[in-house]
């Protein structure tokens, strides 16, 4: 099991891509673009979310001087 | 070469860049073999004749993203990592039930699909993948989730300013 916290944040885009693939999939099977214009809306949530969770992996380096998400686990320090 | 070749290689292609993102020990070769990855599934994309999908990818994801990934590993200038040693028999075990789960998956909607696609004249058609055809949806149909996702947009950027901001050292 992966325990660092970059790997983690990597993986969540690879899973949000392989979404967004079945979505084109579909969305030429079927003849319609609104799998595509959902593709768009998925993109645009993970970079918000890339964009955020890497910040606040940023600040919690500074704290714990680790990557490791098994030491993730205090609430205060 | 003729043109299902071309898919499946490209599909194999896919699958080994993404699973040497996770297999890799070092995280800027995973960071690397990311930027393959996304590569790969544009070049999916366009077999698929989403065009608009396939460049958007490459910008929003190669382009922006990969760049936030490699910024943030240069900060945190990791070496190649030690993790505690998962023996062989856990991993293989972990495969084989993430195997039947996925097959679980598959068989309980492989019959969802029970019908053809009901237009066959749209199922042919090879123009909704261009930008002024997505762009008409996009803005007719979806133009409440575009405006909303300019205001998720806008939260993300304070919210990312703010948490990477250094605190001022109070003496």
């Amino acid at each position: 099991m992966r325990r660092n916290a970059i790997i983690l944040l990597m993986c969540i885009e690879l899973m949000l891509n392989a979404v967004n693939l079945l979505l084109v999939a579909f969305s030429t099977y079927f003849g319609k673009g609104d799998g595509q214009v959902f593709v768009f809306f998925i993109m645009v949530v993970a970079a918000a979310e890339a964009t955020v969770g890497l910040s606040i992996l940023i600040m919690a380096y500074r704290n714990l001087r680790t990557t490791d998400i098994g030491l993730f686990n205090k609430l205060n320090g | 070469m003729s043109l299902a070749l071309i898919i499946t290689i490209l599909g194999g292609l896919t699958i080994g860049s993404a699973l040497m993102v996770v297999i890799s020990k070092h995280p800027v070769r995973s960071v690397l073999f990311l930027v393959l990855t996304f590569f790969l599934i544009s070049a999916n994309y366009i077999m698929l004749n989403a065009q608009f999908v396939a460049v958007v990818n490459i910008i929003v994801y190669a382009g922006a993203i990969m760049v936030l990934f490699l910024f943030v590993l240069m900060l945190l200038n990791l070496k190649k990592e030690n993790e505690p040693q998962t023996s062989m028999f856990t991993k293989l075990t972990a495969v084989i039930s993430g195997g039947i789960l996925l097959l679980v998956f598959t068989m309980a909607v492989k019959d969802g699909i029970v019908v053809a696609p009901v237009d066959e004249l749209a199922a042919t058609d090879n123009q909704i993948g261009l930008v002024g055809n997505l762009g008409n949806l996009l803005f007719t149909k979806y133009v409440l989730p575009f405006e909303v996702s300019s205001v998720l947009f806008i939260a993300s950027m304070v919210g990312a300013v703010l948490l990477a901001k250094r605190e001022k050292q109070t003496n």
